[in-house]
This record gives C-alpha cells, structure tokens and sequence, in this order.
C-alpha cells in the first residue's frame, strides 16, 4: 500500500513537470497575443505591410526589421548550407579516424561560444576587414553588373544586411553541420560499399547515394539552422545598424531585424502602443520560428522512422 | 571509344578532387573563425584583466577605475537560481518521458514542443517572462531574470535527462522490479543513478548556454550600475553589462567589455569541456 503511494506521487509530479514544459509554448504565445493586442486591434495587418516605425507618431509597421531578418536569415543559409555540407561530409568520408573527435568537437565549441562575443568581436574586429576586403571587392566587380548589382551597391562601410547575414553563417555552421554529420552517419554502409564497389569515387557516393538517402535529415539540419538564424539576437544587434530607415535593395546598407528592433528599443519604449508593437514583433518571430522549427522537427523524424526498414 | 571513355575517367577522378578539396576548404573555414574569435578574446581580453575587476563596480564613463564586480555576482546569483529552479523540473519531466511516456498523448507531444523550445529564440522567452511577471509587478528585477533563465534550462535538461535515461539497459530495472522494488524507487536508485553522469553533462551544458544569454536578461533584469542583491531591484549582469559597454563609445568601457567577454567565454568553454570529459567517464 505504501508502495503504491509512493508511485502515485512520483508518477504525478513527473507527470506534472512535463505537463509544465508542454504549457511554456502555449502560456507564451497567449501571453504574446494578448500584450500585443492594442496595436492588433490598431493596425491590423497594415502592421506587416507598413514601413513606417516611427514611435512619437505612434504609427507602427514592421516591414523593414521582418525584410532585415528574412534577407540576413537568407544570406546566412546561402553561405552555411554548402560550408556545412562540406564539413560534414569531411568528418564523415575523408577526415582520419583519429582527428574525427577533436573536429567535431572544436565545431561544436563553435556554438557554445555566446552570441554576445560574436557580437562585439564583429562589430569592432571583423566588420573593418569585412568592408576593406570583401564589401569594396563585391563593391568593384559584381556591383557593376546591371540587377544583382544593386545589391553590392553603395557605401562600404561593415555595418549592414550583409555583414549581420555573414556573421550569422559562421553561428549557424556548427549546427547544420552537426545533424548533416548525424544523418550521413546513419546511412546504411551496405548501400555505400556497393556504389565503392562498382567504381563510384568517394564523391559520386556522397551525390548520389547519402544525399538521396538523407534528404528528410540534411533538410531537417537546413530548418533547424534557419530556426537559429532567425531567432539569433545579439550578435546581430551589434553589426546591422539599427535604423529603420531602408530605401534601396543595396545588402550594404543597414537595417533592422525584428531581434535587434527588440534589443535596441524595449527598455527605452513607453508602455503603451510602442511595447505593445515590440511585443507583437515578438509573437511574428515566434510563430514564423515556430513554423519554420516544426517543419524542421518532422522532416529529422520521418528519418528516423525510415531507420532500419528496407529501403 | 577508348579515348572517351577515358575522357570520361578523367573527368569523373577531377570532379571528385575538386569536391573533396572543396570539402577540405570548408572544414578550414570552420575552424578559421574560431581560432580567429578566440585568439581576440584571449589579445584584447588579457589586456583588460586586473585584479580590480573583481572588486570594483560598473565605473561611471571617464572615471578612473572601475571594474565588474556587481555583473559577476549577479551572473552568479542569476545563472546558479535559474539553475537551481530549472533543473529538478526538467529532470523530472525528462523522467516522465523516458520512463512513463509508453503510451498516451502528453509524452510525444512533450517531446515535441520540448525540442521546439530547445531551439526557440531566446529573447522571445524574455518577452514572455515580462508579459507575465515584469509588466504585472511594475519593475524589471533580478528575479525575473531567474525565471528566464530557469525557462532556458528547462528544455535542455529534459531532452539530455530522456536520452540518458533510455540509454540505461532495462535489466537493470528487470531486476530491481524482480525484487520487488516500487517503481518510482527503482526510477531514483537504480536508473537516475546509472544515469549519473549523462544527466550532469546536461545540467553543465544548461549553465554553459544560459551564462551567455543576453537578450532575455534584457526584459528581465536589465542592469545595474551599482551592486545590489536584491532580487526585486534590476540586477547588473555580466552580459548586459558587455552588451552596453561594447556599443558605447568610451575607451574604457570597451576595455572593461573585452575583459567581460575574455570571461565569460574561458567559463562557457570550460564549462563544455569539463561536460564532455565527465561524459566520456562514464562507465559502460
């Protein structure tokens, strides 16, 4: 009987602790909702469609922080996806057993560094040589072309779209790498050794047989790094400007990301309508992370339901 | 028909150089940034160690001396609170998963939501600490940073507990139950215990990632110039404090930020590497 109870509570309390963790991501997308709801209710979706943030007015739109954290976001994938894919596929196909650990783990350390010293170090180390080496060189040849050089146009100056997205690669690298690293590891050696078998160098094996194999996963891998980059706050605070002001296409320029209006602005803004905007910023960043970290949690799963069956 | 085929050889052999150099380049792109982030952190921040930084406060711009002693004990008091309040819940919804969550709804949709939080923005669980704390007792405050933090901790804690809990072979618990043991004794004594070390790494890996976080402490905490203890009052805080020295534009603020960076990157790095060898150490 005393047993019993025992494990009645026990079963309760651990119950209870994970009923708690299931509630955290309702109890934040209400209260979100609800904080938020004076500038819902005042600007409806104009709120998404407007440009114009300007607080004294009172008159909020948050296009120019979403265009900043949609552009960063996609410039960091275009760097990170196939930097990552080549390190995974070194740790996996090419690197010596030995040296297999002590990569891995120098790139997960890559991510545990806190986003603040990516921050500040690129800020005041990185964003001087990213404008004399990189911005004045892309400035000078591919700025040139008509329609994509609008994007390389205008003042080299660090600070901007581009360096904020560049920084973001170098943050999400180990963690798109790391799960493109675990899928490749799951595919079947028989399906390898078989392509080895027939001839196929190392590289057709990758193309054509563990790629295929791991689509779900790498995309997964892809998702989970989108879902970083996103949401990543402080690192991009320091190198992307902070101004609400964007009127050309030029990646150069600065702008704001829904993270870095959220840095800069909360803890000055009066409560009221401005807290209120920033809040519903919030909740846009949850729900698109949300979506985009879902998508990225059940394409990882259906590979791991994949596991073990004849393909 | 020789020559082509060859031709075809040849290319195929060049494809798969490229590719693999390729991949050789990529690796040395990986480790070129951290090389370059810690050798930084090590030139600028060893310039700005003294030994006054433990024992002064947050200085004034174009005072004299000064240095971060209120940030480091506040970073203590909150990171080792939000610790200590996130961590038996998230050990023990971790247990919930691995040992109960067979059947029924609430297991798979925990662990669901539970590794969308792992990955969830920090600084929208800031948001949320102040929707539902900061707003409704009228002040940013230490404890409210607890909170935050302790939220960060949670989903780390749950998804390391579940793994290691379902690494432990069920004979053992075969055999516990075999002798008659009750289920939740069995759960503590024999399976939590085997799971040791693996739940440990988790529980340092949590602190490692919530020692760094700025962007929820910004809603919660804030910052405080002076020391102060109190938990109902703003906290001064290591990363806030680097946050807002960093952006500003005296030298000497700078200099303090480089010192908190050096800081607090040789403790998360330690941190990481002290749970990955008490991993390794694990028995079996």
């Amino acid at each position: 009987m005393r047993h019993d109870l025992g494990d009645a509570i026990f079963l309760n309390l651990t119950r209870a602790a994970a009923f708690i963790t299931l509630c955290l991501l309702a109890g934040i997308i209400v209260s979100l909702l609800v904080s938020s709801w004076p500038t819902i209710r005042t600007f409806g979706y104009h709120f998404l469609t407007s440009s114009e943030w300007d607080p004294p007015a009172n008159h909020f739109g948050a296009l120019v922080p979403i265009y900043g954290t949609l552009v960063t976001s996609a410039i960091a994938l275009i760097i990170a996806v196939p930097v990552s894919f080549g390190i995974a596929l070194f740790l996996t196909e090419l690197s010596p057993a030995w040296l297999r650990r002590p990569l891995g783990v120098a790139i997960e350390l890559l991510a545990a560094i806190p986003s603040i010293v990516y921050g500040m170090w690129g800020l005041l180390v990185f964003s001087p040589i990213f404008a004399q080496y990189i911005e004045t060189p892309l400035g000078a040849t591919i700025g040139r072309i008509p329609v994509i050089g609008e994007l390389f146009q205008g003042p080299p100056i660090g600070i901007g779209l581009l360096c904020a997205g560049f920084i973001l690669a170098i943050m999400i690298i180990p963690f798109i790498g790391a799960v493109m690293r675990d899928v490749f590891e799951v595919t079947p050696p028989m399906l390898k050794e078989s392509v080895y078998g027939l001839g196929g160098t190392t590289w057709e094996v990758v193309w054509r047989v563990v790629l295929p194999y791991t689509k779900a996963g790498v995309v997964g891998g892809i998702m989970l790094g989108l879902g970083r980059a996103l949401g990543e706050t402080m690192a991009v605070t320091f190198v992307i400007g902070n101004t609400n002001l964007l009127d050309n296409a030029s990646l150069f320029s600065p702008g704001n990301s829904i993270t870095s209006a959220l840095a800069n602005e909360f803890s000055e803004a009066s409560p009221g309508l401005h807290t209120s905007a920033l809040i519903e910023l919030g909740l846009v960043l949850f729900v698109i992370t949300f979506l985009v970290l879902a998508a990225s949690k059940l394409l990882l799963m259906r590979l791991q339901a994949n596991e073990g069956k004849p393909s | 028909m020789s020559i082509s085929r060859e031709a075809m050889f040849r290319r195929r052999k060049a494809v798969n150089s490229i590719a693999l150099a390729l991949s050789l380049c990529a690796m040395a792109f990986g480790l070129v940034w951290l090389v370059w982030i810690l050798v930084t952190t090590l030139t600028l921040g060893i310039g700005g160690l003294s030994l006054s930084l433990f024992y002064e406060m947050t200085p004034a711009p174009n005072a004299d001396t000064g240095g971060l002693a209120n940030a480091i004990a506040g970073s203590f008091i909150m990171v080792g609170l939000g610790t200590l309040i996130g961590t038996p819940i998230g050990i023990l919804a971790g247990v919930y998963l691995a040992e109960y969550g067979e059947r029924g709804w609430l297991s798979p949709a925990t662990r669901f939501i539970n590794d969308i939080l792992l990955s969830a923005p920090s600084i929208v669980i800031g948001l949320f600490v102040y929707a539902i704390y900061v707003a409704g007792t009228g002040g940013f405050s230490g404890f409210a940073g607890v909170i935050a933090l302790a939220l960060l901790v949670i989903p780390v804690v749950v998804r390391t507990t579940e793994n290691m809990l379902r690494l432990v072979p069920n004979s053992l618990r075969e055999a516990a139950f075999a002798l008659g043991t009750p289920k939740w004794r069995v759960i503590m004594m024999i399976t939590l215990k085997s799971a040791r070390s693996g739940v440990m790494t988790g529980v340092l890996l949590a602190v490692a990632r919530i020692s760094g976080e700025t962007a929820p402490l910004l809603f919660t905490a804030l910052s405080n110039q002076f020391w102060s203890l109190n938990l109902n009052q703003p906290m001064a805080n290591l990363p806030v404090t680097i946050f807002k020295f960093a952006m500003s534009p005296f030298k000497d603020w700078q200099q303090l930020a480089w010192a908190g960076v050096f800081l607090i990157t040789m403790g998360v790095l330690a941190l990481n590497i002290i749970a990955r060898s008490v991993f390794s150490k694990q028995p079996g």
